[in-house]
């Protein structure tokens, strides 16, 4: 497995209003265009493009980029999903045991089609079916508007979302969690600790008002109703 | 070809609590003891220290804590015509693995069963007659009362350091407690902890309905605290941080925390780690047990331990499956209601209402494992089955265990899954939360039990457990009637918006939420043979020298955490072996 990537300069908080002037983020004209946002903000982060991966493709790349930009879009207070550098995460996550599905049972017979209720039962791991999974939702993109995910503008990305979330998008069921797995990896990266590559700056916690690993608390169980006061902290020791 | 090991008197399979427990208790008689844990070592330093413990991806939701599906699960189906399928992933519950078990990682919640609830097929049908019982519900009375087991489970609650306020002193009814519990000889060894803004608002509108709030018993230590074996244990800090984690600040309860230590100076007691037990193996005549075989991780090698007494002490799931594998007890047929063993599986049902309040604050990090207020107006004794229409009874509370972003969101009906609607409404509502939820009774019944499944194996070529299990009529009555009761108490709290979450009467088991991990049954005590594996003091009736501990004893789950009952079973279960068996081993009863 690639060794996590380090961030060359130390973290700011990313919920300072000057610091939030980023570009409205469209992966589709950054995988046109080759470039990223060049705020202020963007230069001082590892660019994702630079961004060693140890996982995805270029394509796969492109692909949750866009994606994972309409699930926690960038637009209004807090965050999205590309400041918080989620594809990191998923890039990192899927090389790695959860990726591989290492700690779970996948002997077989398989019944990929089971009552979903009865959990888990692809034979293909999380890697494995993001990897099959993305040229089929693209291949039905294309049918659909004439063009894959990444290219599609925010609205239609949307549609095609909710169609592959809603079970609309024609997928063998050994790929029809593919939806729930790429929004339950989304969330992660935006809200774990920054040492599994996303959160950056501990932005998301800052949004909701998480304080982290603070984790001493006792002397604010009596304080009924009275928020807290102080931003968090990480397992690495950052502050925001 | 097996390796063979030096006999040891006693082999102890598991050292989690019960394990814990046994191996302290034998060791005290003198006896030469060896642990056999399948999972790694685990101390409070350095494997559960700060920061890196508290890490939400690792132990929240890849349950780095826990034993591995690729080790060994189990396959689950909802009926006798399903076919199972193996949970590959953890989800509904969760199974520890390694030194300490399930008692590193849970909550800490901690009760004592009602006394009724362990007579409870003559409480029944003395108050209302056999015919309320359905056809197909399996209830029977515990072989022991609760009154036999008072003293155990008040040793059990001095050794793990329980807080708590006693509700019933030597019968006298005393403020603040429990009212509905059972008799104590004395109070909790630890006060209660202080409660967080979301307890106070529950026990405020709790007493304005009449009822009766208390703050939820269990094994977070309130203050420090020195137990009978000189383990010490720091007061908890609400880090927020419990259930999935082990407590890095000695706080918690557990095999850790209060047992280990002091068992692991005793020269006569050993444990070797990555030793998972393959088999119960027998004797010629089949009356007794000659020792176990494990796997050992290090040499890759089966090895043979012998040993006079066999304790089997892993979780209920593994030790039914070594009492299937390894021939203890007849399998339990759910055709004819014929064999024991794996009979009367049982469960948690559970249900909750989520209370959004716009302009107040909760800070829901604040928060331990027991942290909340509990009533029990509407457990087990204070319901009429009669005029209701079904078995059970439920603790309803208002908890605040954790904050933690990704399993812990709630948002108000009709909120987004993703996109900008859900980004704001996650800054908009977290923090401004709180619920009551309901943790009930599930009865046993002829359908519901464990065998080995046909189909899937183990890493070692053993069959999993097939565990059948689905959501019976009176469970999903009781919910219904629990879901009533808490959604009017929600709306004297005059939330701005109000979301229920509770099984409805379509509902069937679903393997995917968590849920709990309070699986029971499959290695029930019993009067008899016929009824159950085990006599009253854990003993198999067809192997005397194997005893069973754990909640696989239970004869039909309770509607508390069962680990209260679980470490009292496990100390009664030890005296009988000290007084009795060592003397004259041989049948119990």
């Amino acid at each position: 497995m690639t060794a996590p990537p380090q961030n060359p300069k130390p973290h700011f908080p990313l919920s300072h209003p000057g610091r939030r002037q980023f570009l409205r983020v469209s992966a589709a004209s950054f995988a046109a265009a080759g470039l990223w946002p060049s705020t202020v903000a963007a230069q001082d982060m590892p660019p994702l493009k630079d961004y060693p991966r140890a996982w995805l493709t270029e394509n796969e790349w492109v692909f949750v980029l866009a994606a994972v930009a309409r699930l926690i879009p960038s637009d209004g207070e807090g965050p999205g999903a590309i400041e918080a550098r989620v594809p990191v995460f998923i890039d990192r996550e899927l090389a790695g045991d959860f990726g591989a599905a290492t700690d779970w049972y996948m002997e077989g017979p398989h019944q990929p089609d089971a009552p979903p209720e009865l959990g888990w039962q692809s034979p293909l791991s999380p890697a494995d079916i993001y990897r099959a999974a993305i040229p089929l939702f693209d291949e039905w993109c294309v049918s659909r508007h004439g063009t894959a995910f990444a290219d599609l503008d925010a609205a239609m990305q949307d549609e095609a979302l909710t169609a592959l979330e809603g079970g609309d998008v024609p997928l063998p069921p050994e790929l029809r969690d593919f939806f729930d797995i790429l929004l339950t990896n989304t969330k992660e990266g935006y809200f774990s600790d920054p040492i599994h590559g996303g959160n950056h700056g501990m932005a998301a916690w800052v949004h909701i008002g998480f304080p982290g690993a603070r984790a001493h608390y006792r002397e604010w169980v009596g304080r009924h109703n009275i928020p807290y006061p102080l931003g968090p902290v990480s397992i690495s020791g950052e502050r925001a | 070809m097996a390796r063979q090991d030096p006999k040891k008197e006693v082999v102890i399979v598991g050292l989690g609590w019960t394990g814990a427990i046994m191996g302290m208790e034998l060791a005290e008689e003198g006896l030469e003891i060896l642990a056999l844990e399948r999972g790694p070592d685990r101390r409070t330093v350095p494997e559960m220290k700060y920061p890196e413990m508290i890490d939400e991806l690792s132990q929240g939701e890849r349950h780095k804590m826990m034993q591995r599906p690729s080790q060994s699960t189990i396959t689950i189906r909802r009926d006798l015509h399903e076919t199972a399928l193996p949970m590959r992933k953890w989800g509904s519950f969760l199974l520890g693995n390694g030194v300490g078990g399930s008692g590193v990682h849970w909550n800490g919640q901690n009760w004592r069963p009602q006394p009724v609830e362990m007579g409870l097929r003559s409480y029944v049908t003395d108050r209302w007659g056999a015919a309320i019982i359905p056809e197909d519900m399996t209830i029977g009375d515990y072989p022991v009362t609760y009154d036999n087991l008072e003293p155990f489970f008040d040793r059990f609650e001095y050794v793990a350091g329980i807080s708590g306020i006693a509700g019933n002193l030597n019968g006298e009814i005393r403020e603040g407690g429990n009212p509905f519990e059972g008799w104590r000889s004395r109070d909790y060894p630890m006060p209660a902890l202080p409660v967080t803004y979301n307890g106070a608002k529950f026990a405020e509108a709790a007493r304005a309905m009449g009822y009766h709030p208390f703050p939820r018993p269990g094994g977070n230590a309130s203050t420090s605290y020195v137990n009978e074996y000189g383990m010490q244990m720091g007061a908890c800090n609400f880090c927020g941080f419990c259930e999935r984690y082990g407590c890095y600040q000695y706080s918690k309860s557990s095999p850790q925390t209060t047992i280990l230590a002091a068992l692991f100076r005793k020269p006569n007691f050993s444990y070797r780690t990555g030793a998972e037990v393959l088999r119960v193996e027998m004797a010629a005549d089949g009356l007794t047990a000659t020792g176990v075989t494990y796997f050992d991780e290090d040499t890759g090698e089966e090895v043979f331990q012998p040993a006079d007494i066999v304790i089997l002490a892993a979780y209920q799931i593994e030790n039914v499956r070594l009492m299937l594998i390894s021939g203890i007890g007849q399998p339990y047929d759910p055709a004819t209601g014929k064999g024991v063993t794996g009979k009367n599986y049982g469960y948690q049902i559970t249900g909750s209402t989520s209370m959004f309040f716009r302009d107040e604050h909760f800070n829901p990090f604040v928060g331990s494992g027991i942290n909340g207020v509990c009533i029990d107006d509407f457990g087990m004794n204070a319901i009429d089955f009669g005029a209701e229409g079904f078995i059970g009874g439920a603790y309803i509370s208002s908890a605040q265990t954790n904050g933690q972003p990704i399993r812990s969101m709630p948002l108000p009906e009709n909120t987004p899954e993703w996109g900008a609607g859900w980004k704001s409404a996650i800054a908009e509502w977290y923090g401004h939360e709180m619920s009551i939820s309901h943790h009930a009774s599930v009865m046993s019944y002829r359908g519901h039990y464990c065998d080995l499944d046909p189909t899937y194996r183990d890493r070692h070529g053993r069959p999993l457990m097939r565990i059948t299990f689905d959501w019976h009529p009176n469970e999903l009555r009781l919910n219904a009637f629990l879901q009533e009761k808490i959604e009017a108490l929600a709306r004297t709290m005059q939330p701005d918006l109000m979301k229920s979450s509770y099984k409805d009467f379509d509902s069937r088991y679903d393997v995917r939420p968590y849920q709990t991990t309070h699986n029971t049954g499959g290695a029930i005590m019993s009067q008899t043979p016929e009824g159950g594996p085990l006599n009253r003091y854990l003993q198999a009736w067809d192997k005397h020298n194997v005893f069973v501990t754990g909640a696989g004893a239970f004869v039909q789950n309770t509607q508390y955490n069962p680990t209260g009952l679980v470490g009292g079973l496990a100390y009664w279960a030890a005296d009988a072996i000290r007084r009795q068996y060592l003397r004259n081993p041989g049948p119990l009863v």
